[in-house]
């Protein structure tokens, strides 16, 4: 128990203190997860959507194999990864190994099954609603993707969200492809594997209260900002 | 306005799952009018409209417009389908998807909410209105395009007598600027109060077919004789 | 909502930079040593060089050497870096400076290693009363020269019963599960001394020349794969056979305790 106190009172200090490593981490871990989450969203949601209202004949095994894709063990995403990153693999000639962009990558691959499987079945409920409706209007399959995803929106926003939290707690794969370089690739996840596995579990589990803070402002902001619990335009 | 009319069915049939739903059925619509169905729940009525409108697919015969422009149509169903927009939104929706220019859709949207008098409610959801003001509003906006004819399948079903009221009101309207509507109904008062023609449909099958007034004062099949009177018919 | 976005996408993207740096992969036990954050800053400043450290497994570490991620290894683990050299992969091992292995275990200690007179006796008594012991069973360097004691006392420990704990993890989680568990461990004295949950656990046995753990620094072959930047490997080789690396290394010092000494010889 002792070290549940402890490790509150070493969030604090280095909050208080705006430790510069701490600001560093932190900064590269939200980099990192929010363009992973953009570059899986703008794959996931079109996708997810697509799979709601085009029949197509292997439509179901699709939608199974995004599902499933779901249970993919991050660090054997980050083995793949490395493999391909890597400077004797295919795409060893990018020199991207050991960067935040192969952690961009791996994350990417991971929380895309999420958001589309999520978003997937939002769409669906919201396709049936407006089926009929804009068959008779005769609108062509584009401008139904289009109008699912922007009267969809805030049930979107959730599977984002899901994703980021997907990504911002990943560890696994990140440290394969990242490799946990001080300054360049480590992030809050892997600082805290580093630390535990020195033993140091106080200051484990400070960057483990702060990376739960961090998680909730975005949260928090997302939802403030969309005006999620009030009727308004979003 | 309506020069896509005559509109010709020549052996239409509708199968699903082994049964006839519909048909063969032989219909020649005219220019001008209203065209009241009637029928027995389960005689086809929907189906029929449904295939006139294009969005049921159908097995036999032919289905022949004198010029058909699917955008000329409007639809509105039993159970209105109200966009997760403002009420506002959900006029200006058909008219956005044909890229009309800005003004001219505020133009016809005013003038659509001041007509079916939902001014005050044009910022709120549209799904907060009631069933009635949901149903005036889907006919707004299916007409809202200046349609050559307009299909209504039971709009006033579950509706209060004060709502049906109102929309008969709108209906006899719209139909007296000479635009023509195709009608389902089981309400006998009202295809009497709104019908040129009528169609009487049972079991998939057009039994008879005529002016409102020679039809309901001399029915010619005893069938529609007793559905008349009020009796169940199968 | 916008506005918001854009000020976010600066601040968040702002600090990205480019830079020409080296890749060393070195064991997890160097790391936990604390000696790199004394090495590094010296390194930056002498050759304006940026090393970037991987610390992994040594099994790990010849495996980027292998396939070209890195482009030099510090590891400890002789017959393996060999092995290395010979199939190519490395240009040749260089011998930097070494440290000791310690065995460790509960303060009580039940099996009275103390009293043993080498490190393959004190084993030896482990295995005798068959007291809890957590190995790395990770195939490093000091797996490995764990291993190499044990076959010096004469034990297969394949055939050891379950009192035998293979954990497969780097040190410090060796270490954390030995103080879990109040159990004997080895380890090497760097990560030790630099533990921070040491618990009820304490340096047993130790002083026997066969628990010496050399640290060898080996550059990726360039001849296996044009990307290797061999140039600045033997740039960093160069200064950690200096002088200057030589007094670093030997002041380094944990708790008043010395860790390393420094034996690269004049190549």
């Amino acid at each position: 128990m002792i070290e549940f106190l402890d490790g509150l009172a070493a969030a604090f200090w280095l909050v208080v203190n705006l430790d510069e490593e701490l600001w560093e981490i932190s900064l590269r871990s939200l980099r990192v997860t929010l363009s992973a989450l953009l570059i899986a969203s703008a794959i996931a949601i079109p996708l997810g959507t697509y799979l709601a209202v085009q029949r197509f004949r292997y439509r179901r095994f699709v939608i199974s194999m995004i599902n499933a894709l779901m249970g993919l063990p991050p660090v054997v995403v980050g083995l793949v990864v490395y493999i391909m990153l890597s400077r004797s693999g295919p795409f060893g000639v990018l020199n991207l190994l050991f960067t935040p962009t192969a952690m961009i990558i791996a994350q990417v691959i991971i929380i895309t099954p999420v958001i589309a499987s999520i978003a997937h079945q939002s769409m669906r409920e919201l396709w049936a609603e407006y089926h009929d409706l804009l068959i008779s209007l005769n609108t062509s399959k584009r401008q139904r993707i289009l109008t699912l995803i922007y009267d969809g929106r805030r049930n979107l926003l959730t599977a984002a969200l899901a994703g980021f939290g997907r990504a911002i707690g990943e560890v696994g794969a990140i440290m394969i492809v990242g490799g946990n370089i001080d300054h360049v690739t480590r992030v809050l996840t892997t600082a805290i594997a580093l630390e535990t596995g020195k033993g140091d579990f106080a200051l484990a589990l400070g960057l483990g209260f702060i990376l739960i803070g961090i998680a909730i402002l975005v949260n928090l902001a997302i939802h403030t900002l969309s005006r999620t619990e009030r009727e308004g335009r979003w | 306005m309506t020069a896509a009319f005559p509109l010709t069915l020549s052996g239409v049939q509708v199968r699903r799952q082994g049964k006839t739903v519909l048909g063969p059925v032989d219909l020649t619509l005219n220019t001008t009018g209203t065209t009241i169905i009637v029928g027995p729940n389960g005689s086809g009525k929907t189906t029929l409209l449904r295939v006139m409108h294009g969005i049921e697919r159908f097995n036999g015969g032919q289905v022949a417009w004198e010029r058909d422009d699917p955008a000329k149509h409007g639809f509105v169903f039993q159970t209105p389908v109200m966009m997760r927009r403002t009420v506002a939104e959900n006029l200006a929706y058909p008219l956005k998807l044909m890229k009309t220019p800005k003004d001219q859709i505020v133009m016809a949207v005013d003038h659509w909410l001041a007509r079916i008098g939902l001014e005050a409610s044009r910022g709120g959801q549209a799904t907060r209105l009631s069933g009635g003001e949901r149903q005036k509003l889907a006919i707004a906006r299916a007409l809202i395009r200046k349609p050559d004819v307009l299909f209504l399948d039971e709009p006033c079903a579950n509706l209060d007598g004060h709502a049906t009221r109102e929309i008969e009101v709108l209906l006899h309207e719209v139909a007296s600027a000479g635009t023509r509507l195709v009608m389902a109904t089981h309400d006998m008062g009202q295809a009497r109060r709104l019908a040129n023609d009528v169609v009487f449909l049972l079991d998939g099958k057009i039994h008879e077919f005529g002016s409102a007034a020679t039809v309901f004062a001399t029915p010619s099949t005893p069938e529609l004789a007793a559905f008349l009177r009020g009796d169940i018919v199968s | 909502m916008i506005r918001a976005l854009c000020i976010t996408i600066a601040v968040l993207y702002a600090p990205i930079a480019t830079a020409d740096v080296m890749r060393m992969a070195v064991t997890t036990s160097f790391e936990n040593s604390g000696l790199a954050d004394v090495l590094l800053p010296a390194i930056k400043a002498d050759l304006d060089l940026d090393v970037q450290l991987l610390v992994v497994g040594t099994g790990q570490a010849l495996r980027l050497g292998e396939a070209g991620d890195v482009d030099a290894i510090l590891v400890h683990s002789k017959a393996a870096e060999e092995a290395f050299v010979a199939a190519g992969h490395g240009t040749y091992r260089r011998e930097i400076m070494y440290n000791d292995f310690v065995i460790i275990g509960p303060k009580a200690d039940g099996a009275g290693i103390g009293a043993a007179t080498n490190a393959a006796d004190a084993l030896g008594r482990i295995a005798a009363a068959e007291a809890a012991f957590v190995s790395r069973g990770d195939d490093s360097g000091t797996h490995n020269a764990e291993l190499a004691i044990w076959t010096t006392a004469g034990i297969d420990t394949a055939a050891l019963g379950p009192w035998y704990q293979s954990v497969g993890a780097g040190m410090g989680a060796a270490l954390n599960t030995a103080a879990g568990l109040d159990v004997y461990v080895f380890s090497d004295r760097a990560s030790w001394l630099n533990f921070g949950n040491k618990d009820g656990l304490a340096v047993l046995y130790q002083g026997d020349p066969a628990l010496f753990n050399q640290y060898a620094y080996l550059p990726v072959n360039p001849a296996k794969n044009s990307h290797v930047r061999n140039d600045l490997a033997v740039q960093l080789e160069g200064w950690l056979t200096s002088p200057k690396a030589a007094t670093l290394i030997d002041d380094f010092q944990i708790g008043g305790e010395k860790l390393f000494t420094f034996n690269a010889s004049a190549n």
